[in-house]
Formats: C-alpha cells, sequence, structure tokens
C-alpha cells in the first residue's frame, strides 16, 4: 500500500486516495469544434506509462484536496508532489 | 509405535496434560505441545494422505512449511481447514481431522488414484478439460480433491484490525531477530518483534549450541527477559508476517485465540496489523529442503531440522531406529542429540565422500555408523518406512553399484537450506543463487534489510553483527553438496516427490520439460508444482534444480517464480475485521425511522437507507398496501419521508455559470425562488444522474440529486473545480443529512399545508408548481418546494434534521381530517411510472445518452458548453436506431405485471434474433387497473403503437408500445 504524502496533511495510507489518473489532460477549448479523433484522444487515449508517469490524486477519505504525483509505476517511488495547476516538474525515473 | 516421549527436555508441561481427538480417536499431550508433536510422541505415524494419488503420508516439517499433516480443525461454524498440524496448539477437547482422506485415514477409499497414478499424469486436469466429456471425470475429482471443508454456517468469531507506526519493525524470532531487537531497542527505538509460533529461537529453542558463550536456551531466556522489561519493545508470538507491500507496510495476523477452547476465548480470535516502519528487519529463517528420491514420501521418513526441532521443543523423539541422510553438516547435529537422547542412530548418509574431520570424530565416539558418498536409493515400507536402500551415488545423482539396506523407522533427510525470501520478494527484491549454499539468497533491497537464515547466513557470528548493523563477511555456513534428486538410471523418478502437498514427482518435471514447458513459470502451472497452500515452501527450490538439470541449464538461468501474499493461508475474517453483517456497510436511517416503524412499516434497503417499502396492515399484503396507498394519494393525501433525497448547496459568483456547464439544461436563467428539473451527464456523455435545482438567491443554490447519489455528484462538482475550471468562484457543499425532509402529496395537499404553523403563503397563485419558498413551520426553519414525483399537488418540506419530529407532529395533528395515509418507496415509484417519470439507474444504465430519455431536443437548443455534450455526438450516439426509453401497455390479457430486464424481441419466430430491448421498470397500476411497464427499445418513439413478442422468464408476452405518461398527461392534477 503506498505512503502518499498530501501536501495538506502529510503521509497518509493509499486508500484514503482516490486516484484520478494521468494529469492534466486538457480539455479541448471549443469541444463543438473538436472532431471525434481528437475529442477521443482527450477522452480516452492516456500514455499508460511504464516508469515515471504523472497523476492526479484525491484526498477524498482526508482533507479532500486535489493534487499532482509524478510517481514511478515500477518501483513505486513518489517523486514528487505538486499542485493541481504546477507544471510538471523535470525528473527522471526513479526505477 | 515408533516416535516417544522423553521424561526430560522441551518446553512443555509433563504435570498438565490435555486429551483431544484425532479422526476421532482420543489421544494425550500436554501443555506446550502442537497437534504434530503430540501425535508423534503417541507414535502416530500416518497423519495424511496425499492430494492426488491419496498416498499414506507422515510428518515431514516442525513449522508452516508442514506440507503432509494438514487438519480440519473443530465442527460446525468454527470449523477451519487446511492448518498445519505443526501449528495447532493443542486445547482440552480439541478435535482433529485428515482433510484428504475418506472415509479414513486407514481404509482410503481414493487410494485407488494411485493404481491409476499412471493415467494422472502431470497436467491431468488441462488435458482433461479439452476432452468432450470432462463431465464425467468432475464428480470423482471434486470429491478426491479434497483440502478442506470450508464452514457452512456463519462465522461466529469476530476479528480486529489495527495499524501500528514504529521506529523498527522485525519479522523472526529466531537469535537474528532477538538480537536485532535487543540493539535496536536498547538506542531508545520503539520495537516491534513478531514470531509465528509460542516459541522464541527459532531453531535453536531448547538446545545447547552456543551462543556467544552460553547454551542457546539460555542466551535466548536472557535476551527476553531483558527485552520484557523494556516500555519501548512489544513482542508478540503467534504472529505470522502474511505479506509485505508497497512503501514498507507489513501485514501481520496475530492470533489471539486460537489456542484455547473454544468456549474460553474471550475478544476477537485474530488480529490484522497493518505496520510501516522506519526499520524493517526481515530475520525470517531458512526452509529445510526434502531429499528427493524413490518412496521419500512414505511415513516416517522426515526432515532433519524437523526431528531435532521437536526434540528440544516437546521432548519428542521421532523414531527408534534412526538413518540421516544428508547433502550437509545440519543433518550431524540432528542425529548427535537424537542419540545423546536415547534414540538408536543407525547410520549417516552423506553424499559427500569427506565431511568435516570432527563431524566424523563425534559421529564415532558416540559409536555411528558413517556412510559416505552415499545417498538413499529407496524407501522401503508400506504404511510407513521399515528400512533404507542405499547406494553409492554418482556426480549426476544416480545410484550406481550394488545398494545395501538399512532397517529403520524413522528417516531423516537434509537436502539444504532455502532461505525464506517470501517476504522479500513480495515487495518487489530480487534474488540470486548461492552456490555455496545451493539456495537462493535475496539480493539487497531499499528500505528494509534480511538478516541470518533469511539472508543465507547461517553462521552465529556473522549473524549476530549483521543484527547489531555490523558488517560481518565472515559466513561460514555449511557447505551443500549438489544435489537436486537421486534416480536409478540417471532419468528423473516418478516416484520421488518433489511436491508433497500437490503429489509433484521428479518423473512430472521430466515430463514437463520433455512437453517443452521450460520456463519455470510453465514448469508451475503445468505440473502445479508449488501452488498448494503451502505454496511449495519445501519443494521450490528442488523442482528448479530438477529443470535445470533436465535442461543441462545453471539454476540461475532458471530463476524461481515470485512469491505473493499471505505467507500462509489466513482467514477471510480477519481481512473483513469489521466490515460483515450490518458493519459491511452501516445502515442508515431516516429522521422518523421510529416513527415509520411505530406504524407497521416494511423496511427495505435502498442505497444504503433503511426506507418504508410499504406500510402493511394487519392481514393485508404488501402489494395490496401498495395499491391503497396509491389510491389514498391519488384520492386524498399521502405522506413520504423524502430525508435521503440528495441536497447540494451550490454557492459563489460563478455558482450559475458552473451549474450551466454541469446540467443539460440551463439553469443561469432560472428566477430566485423558482425550480428547474434538470440532468447531468459524464464527460463520456451518458446520463449520471438527475434532480431538482432550485435558485434560492441570485448566487445560491439547491441542487437536488438521486437519492444515495449526493457524495457521488458532490465529487464530480468539485473535481470539475479543483482540477479544470479552477478560477471559477463557487463553494459545494453536500447537506443531505443536514435537512429532513417530508414529502406531502395528493389533491388534499394544500388544505393539509394551510392547516400548519407556517408564515409561508400556500395558495395558488402565491405558490405555483416548480416554485419554492422559505419561511418557517412550527419556529423551525424550512425549505418548500412545489415539485412532484408522483404527479399529484406535493409538497416538499425540508426542515433541520433534529426539527423533523415537530414537523410530523404538526403534519399528523393537521391531517387528521384528511386522512394522512403514510406511503412508501413501493407506492412512490408506482405513481412515477405511472406518470413515465426517468428513475436514472434503472431506466438508464450506463450507455444511455440523453437523446434516449427524449432530451435531444434541449440539447440542441442551449447553445454553450456543458460536461457530456461533446460526446453525446460522437457517431454513436448519433445512430438512427439507437433505443429509446418508451411506455408498455400489455395486449396478452394478462393481470401479471411484465419483469423488469424481459426482452423485447423483433417480430417473427423460431430463430435466435437479437433483442430489440429489454423492460426498465414495471409495476402494476392501482389507479388504471392494468400493468404498466417503461422500457428501451430500439427506435421505441418512432414505433408508438406498435404491438411487440416480449420473452419474460420462459413465457411470451405481448404489448404495445406507448408514450411514457399514462395518467394526466395535461398535468391538471399538479395544482390539486
Ligand atoms: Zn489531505
Amino acid at each position: 500500500m503506498l505512503l502518499i504524502p498530501c501536501p495538506w496533511c502529510g503521509p497518509r495510507a493509499e486508500n484514503e486516495y482516490r486516484c484520478g489518473g494521468e494529469s492534466p489532460i486538457v480539455r479541448p477549448a471549443d469541444p463543438t469544434a473538436t472532431d471525434d479523433d481528437a475529442w477521443a484522444d482527450y477522452l480516452f487515449y492516456r500514455d499508460n506509462a511504464k516508469g515515471l508517469s504523472f497523476e492526479r490524486w484525491h484526498h477524498q477519505w482526508g482533507c479532500g484536496v486535489w493534487f499532482n504525483v509524478a510517481r514511478d509505476t515500477v518501483s513505486h517511488q513518489i517523486l514528487a508532489v505538486y499542485g493541481i495547476t504546477d507544471p510538471r516538474p523535470l525528473l527522471e525515473s526513479g526505477a | 509405535m515408533s516416535g516417544y516421549r522423553l521424561d526430560h527436555g522441551g518446553d512443555i508441561d509433563r504435570d498438565r496434560p490435555i486429551r483431544f481427538r484425532w479422526e476421532g480417536r482420543h489421544y494425550t499431550g500436554f501443555v506446550g505441545d502442537t497437534l504434530a508433536s503430540a501425535l508423534l510422541a503417541s507414535g502416530v505415524r500416518m497423519v495424511g494422505r496425499s492430494f492426488k494419488y491419496h498416498r499414506p503420508r507422515g510428518l515431514i516439517a516442525a513449522g508452516l512449511d508442514e506440507p503432509n499433516f494438514i487438519v480440519q480443525l473443530g465442527r460446525g461454524a468454527r470449523t477451519t481447514p487446511n492448518l498445519k498440524a505443526p501449528y495447532v496448539e493443542l486445547y482440552e477437547g480439541l478435535d482433529a481431522a485428515p482433510v484428504n482422506a475418506w472415509p479414513s485415514l486407514r481404509l482410503d477409499l481414493l487410494a485407488v488414484n494411485e493404481l491409476f497414478k499412471r493415467f494422472i499424469p502431470a497436467a491431468f486436469y488441462y488435458k482433461s478439460f479439452m476432452w468432450p466429456n470432462w463431465g464425467l471425470f468432475e464428480p470423482l475429482i471434486r470429491k478426491a480433491a479434497g483440502l478442506g471443508t470450508a464452514p457452512a454456517l456463519a462465522d461466529p468469531d469476530h476479528y480486529a484490525q489495527t495499524s501500528a507506526h514504529i521506529d523498527t519493525l522485525i519479522v523472526g524470532g529466531g537469535i537474528a531477530g532477538l538480537a536485532a531487537a535487543h540493539h535496536a531497542a536498547t538506542s531508545g527505538q520503539s520495537v516491534m518483534l513478531v514470531t509465528g509460533g509460542r516459541h522464541w529461537g527459532g531453531r535453536l529453542a531448547g538446545t545447547s549450541d552456543m551462543v556467544e558463550g552460553k547454551p542457546a536456551r539460555i542466551w535466548i531466556k536472557d535476551v527476553l527477559r531483558t527485552l520484557g522489561a523494556m516500555p519501548n519493545v512489544t513482542l508478540m508470538t503467534r504472529t505470522i508476517a502474511t505479506g509485505h507491500f508497497d512503501h514498507g507496510m507489513v501485514s501481520l495476523c496475530e492470533r489471539l485465540t486460537d489456542h484455547l477452547p473454544p468456549t474460553e476465548g474471550s475478544g476477537p480470535r485474530q488480529r490484522l496489523w497493518r505496520v510501516r516502519a522506519g526499520e524493517l528487519i526481515l530475520a525470517t529463517g531458512a526452509i529445510e529442503r526434502p531429499l528427493v528420491f524413490r518412496g521419500n514420501d512414505r511415513p516416517g521418513v522426515m526432515l532433519a531440522g524437523a526431528a531435532r526441532a521437536y526434540l528440544h521443543r516437546h521432548g519428542v523423539v521421532a523414531g527408534e531406529d534412526v538413518v540421516v541422510a544428508t547433502t550437509n553438516d545440519s543433518a550431524w547435529y540432528a542425529a548427535f542429540d537424537l542419540a545423546e537422547a536415547g534414540a538408536q542412530i543407525v547410520g549417516i548418509v552423506d553424499v559427500r565422500a569427506a565431511p568435516s574431520p570432527a563431524l566424523i570424530e563425534r559421529a564415532q565416539r558416540l559409536g555411528i555408523a558413517l556412510y559416505l558418498g552415499m545417498a538413499p536409493a529407496e524407501a522401503l515400507g508400506r504404511r510407513a518406512v521399515r528400512a533404507v536402500r542405499i547406494g553409492r551415488i554418482s556426480h549426476s545423482g544416480r545410484i550406481e553399484g550394488a545398494t545395501r539396506t538399512l532397517r529403520c523407522d524413522l528417516l531423516l533427510m537434509a537436502g539444504g537450506w532455502s532461505p525464506a525470501v517470501h517476504l522479500h520478494s513480495q515487495a518487489g527484491g530480487r534474488l540470486h543463487f548461492d552456490r555455496r549454499l545451493n539456495g537462493f539468497v535475496p539480493e539487497p533491497a531499499g528500505g528494509y534489510r534480511c538478516i541470518g537464515g533469511a539472508a543465507g547466513d547461517f553462521a552465529r557470528y556473522s549473524t549476530l553483527a549483521a543484527a547489531r548493523g555490523q558488517t560481518a563477511e565472515q559466513r561460514h555456513g555449511p557447505i551443500h553438496a549438489t544435489l537436486w534428486s537421486i534416480s536409478q538410471n540417471g532419468a528423473p523418478d516418478a516416484q520421488a516427490w518433489v511436491d508433497f502437498q500437490n503429489d509433484v514427482t521428479a518423473g512430472d518435471i521430466a515430463l514437463a520439460a520433455r512437453e517443452n514447458f521450460r520456463s519455470v513459470e510453465h514448469l508451475k502451472r503445468y505440473t502445479t508444482l508449488g501452488m498448494a497452500s503451502d505454496q511449495g515452501k519445501t519443494s521450490n527450490v528442488n523442482g528448479i534444480g530438477i529443470l535445470g538439470d533436465l535442461l543441462g541449464k545453471p539454476i540461475e538461468a532458471i530463476g524461481t517464480t515470485k512469491f505473493r501474499p499471505p505467507y500462509d493461508p489466513t482467514p477471510f475474517g480477519v481481512f473483513a475485521g469489521h466490515r460483515v453483517g450490518d458493519g459491511l456497510r452501516p445502515r442508515r436511517h431516516l429522521a422518523r425511522h421510529d416513527w415509520h416503524v411505530a406504524r407497521g412499516a416494511a423496511l427495505d434497503e435502498y442505497g444504503g437507507w433503511m426506507r418504508p417499502a410499504a406500510y402493511p396492515q394487519t392481514g393485508e399484503s404488501e402489494a395490496d398496501a401498495v395499491h391503497r396507498e396509491v389510491l389514498a394519494v391519488r384520492s386524498g393525501v399521502g405522506i413520504f419521508e423524502a430525508s435521503p433525497l440528495g441536497k447540494i448547496e451550490v454557492k459563489g459568483p460563478d455558482a450559475a455559470a458552473f451549474l450551466d456547464r454541469m446540467y443539460v439544461n440551463r439553469i443561469s436563467t432560472l428566477k430566485p425562488g423558482r425550480c428547474r428539473y434538470a440532468i447531468m451527464l459524464g464527460e463520456n456523455g451518458t446520463v449520471f444522474d438527475d434532480g431538482v435545482v432550485t435558485r434560492l438567491a441570485d448566487d445560491h443554490f439547491l441542487v437536488g440529486t438521486t437519492s444515495g447519489h449526493a457524495a457521488a455528484v458532490t465529487e464530480a462538482f468539485r473535481e470539475w473545480l479543483r482540477c479544470e475550471w479552477t478560477t471559477m468562484r463557487v463553494l459545494v457543499e453536500d447537506v443531505t443529512a443536514c435537512w429532513a425532509v417530508a414529502n406531502i402529496a395528493g389533491p388534499k395537499a394544500r388544505a393539509l399545508f394551510r392547516a400548519l404553523p407556517t408564515d409561508i403563503d400556500a395558495s395558488g397563485d402565491a405558490f405555483p408548481h416548480m416554485t419554492a419558498r422559505i419561511g418557517h413551520i412550527g419556529g423551525a426553519p424550512a425549505r418548500v418546494a412545489r415539485v412532484s414525483f408522483t404527479g399529484e399537488l406535493s409538497y416538499e418540506i425540508a426542515v433541520p434534521w433534529r426539527r423533523a419530529g415537530d414537523l410530523w407532529d404538526a403534519l399528523v395533528t393537521a391531517g387528521a381530517a384528511h386522512a394522512l395515509t403514510p406511503f412508501g418507496v413501493e407506492a412512490l415509484m408506482t405513481m412515477r411510472i405511472e406518470k413515465g417519470f426517468l428513475h436514472v439507474g434503472a431506466d438508464t444504465d450506463g450507455t444511455t445518452l440523453p437523446q434516449d430519455i427524449g432530451f435531444g431536443e434541449i440539447m440542441r437548443k442551449k447553445t454553450d458548453d456543458f460536461v457530456g455534450r461533446r460526446s453525446a455526438h460522437r457517431p454513436d450516439g448519433l445512430r438512427p436506431d439507437r433505443r429509446s426509453l418508451v411506455g408498455l401497455e400489455t395486449t396478452d390479457g394478462n393481470a401479471a405485471p411484465l419483469t423488469i430486464g424481459a426482452h423485447i424481441l423483433p417480430a417473427g419466430t423460431g430463430q435466435p434474433r437479437p433483442s430489440d430491448g429489454w423492460v426498465t421498470s414495471s409495476a402494476w397500476s392501482p389507479t388504471l387497473g392494468v400493468p404498466l411497464a417503461l422500457a428501451m427499445v430500439e427506435r421505441g418513439q418512432a414505433r408508438m403503437g406498435e404491438t411487440v413478442p416480449i420473452w419474460d422468464l420462459g413465457n411470451w408476452r405481448e404489448a404495445r408500445i406507448t408514450d411514457l405518461c399514462r395518467y394526466d398527461r395535461e398535468g391538471t392534477r399538479l395544482d390539486g
């Protein structure tokens, strides 16, 4: 079970959180003008990286904050935690 | 009789006998015994039948590695299957039976399997599945594949769960773990030390082996006394570390009452611990490997280390005439100790031509015959071993030249030691093969350390140094000869067992290799090697070694399978903890729960809430009650508690703009004091929720959701606000449980409302349909909305939860003049089906788009974007043949309502044909006197009036497609 550092509460067990998937996912500015392929790309397609990946997590059973996590999906190392609107940090995979 | 008890020694209390039953017969052991030690001391040799061939089997191990002595403990609701007898502590009245024998151990009718052994080779099950008549074999195989019986009754015990955060967790109570605990505790850290059984000291428990100048049993006692006096140390026996998970979390299963008679235990039976430690030390020791030779599974063939453990822990000598067969030094000490305890050591058979002179000298002093460079060719005997044939062993493991026979009733085998790397491997740790040990040892990993036998370190000096955080390279552990299996003719022997529990032989491994299952993972699944409840503790490494020999590959190139939690089978109950029965999901009670119960409500669970389904009166069926309640509402006035209705407050300067983005309907045009029915989509375009949105003020909305869905809608709102529209100034709060809600409905509802002590004007013009008013009722703040799910004039009255009693009192008092009738969820559902009102989650599913439920036009008219809009317009959403929601009216003269889920089929008969849709809601309509239904039907809205065949639970029905609304289409009743 991962131990995830909530920016507000500190390290808490994974089962207090909900993973919101890859982050950021940019919503097209004008959906009606977006063609089917581009919309499907926004809605369904994800990197699913082996190794360094960027996700948003929600401290659902804690303070309720949404934040970003850079995580290595092989080593399970958490490499960075940053605000929901902050840019992705420059990182090497921790594996 | 073979094993016997000494009159001294062992950690047992000879003054306190314990009577117990095994296979229905009475035996006696002592306090401190396990089921295994007590039966061994009673001379019992055959303790089980093997899984596949039902061969007689005996005890071979002294721990959780035991593959043969697997028992079913107790009876009735408390019966527990698949326990390893060396871990079953005796208590008065214990009642155990073998799991794989039927009807009994001595007369096992399924032992005929052994006669058919050549027809049940490795992968028999897989191959048989491909036969056309698998069904012929299945009943026999299921009967034969015993492995115990799960209790058929609810578990009467309860289980606890807890968490611990400590500085140092040490797993394993041998000298490595004890020394590590002492070292960590001395520096002031909080320390938790756990051991699986009730003994401390591991393999040295009770021995006189010297540790730092003292006999081990004294050293262990001294360290324990010191640790026991330290407030920062927690010592836990009967506690198995079952798993090692991400980020260092370790799960422990602590057995609290299993060692007591069921009537004496109090409190939880077992406790699950989730432990996170600053430092984790794995001192889990090592597991001895059997030798693989013909007949090695006969009762009376035992691991040498186990015999030594039974001697020192329980004062039991496992046999009278003992032959010891080994590849390494450790078994020699077992021979010496047993000789000194009075057993006759017939001989030590060592595959090495030249073991250390010190060992040879000591053996000769004890008068033990030595057979060096030799190995057991075959264990002889039927129900138990009576002799062993031994011979010279070649480098390749083949018996060469003449053999000779040694008589014995106990044959000890010692094939080397495999570090117990399970917890290391579970956490993703890597292994490498150590050629000196002939075993897999852990590679150093981040976050924890392995020490002692678990690290492949079998020397006391270096083990104690590592336990104290020092590095000591001097690992002068035993050198093991390489010998994976012993054969008669050079080929792996089909009568030499590798996995005792799953009945896998060296011959089975050869068969798998011949059929090209050469990866260790394939080997495992094809032969079932290591897949039994012991996860191959005694068999995996031997199996890998044999496969390596067969393929001519170094064992490193074969690799190992991955270990997965739990280390030993763990009861479901301990994982469930308190989450059973009502604890699984706490039932939520309505504000007026007691009032409903007092009125005879038939309660049922709806989305976690216990709600009245109906209020049957004496002599009335529930269906009759529903019909009576519907008619009472349609003709007078009824009261319904609607408190679970989701209520979310949305407030802020951007609240209106935000809700425009969340709902298909436009919300920003709503005037304060007015309500609007609206539906919400997921971003994938499917219907997520519906409800009534009320504008309380310019910047303040009350959003209604489906009962039980308020939390999910709140989370969705917040995710959009926090992650996407981060600059919008909106606050969202779920206030569902803050407000209790009474719904009064029916033509007399206005008269009832006006009789309440309220400052809200309820005259028709002042308070029209789809508006809301804020005021007071009997001094309590109230929010009242004119919304209707029944089709009747209706007031939805919300007061603070704790004022619900006052509201009900006022309604009941005022209602006396109007025959106010309580109605339940089923009457409400019947009325909404009569009106054709959508019920999200019943009439919709995860594929339903707004255009399928009549929201296409509203979507088209709204110019702005909203969540899900674009997705609803993907090509699949634009198909003209989509299903749409319609009404159904049966035309077959059958008064029974259609079954929800019944399929609407295209006209025509005979051939299988794809379904056109299904019934989503159905009820008998007491108002109209006919059965009514709603259904999702392909192109349904374009097929009004069509008669369709319906396949309903094996019967053909017939119905006509109609409009959704079947009652008061003009809506005149809404105003009473
Ligand atoms: Zn938090």
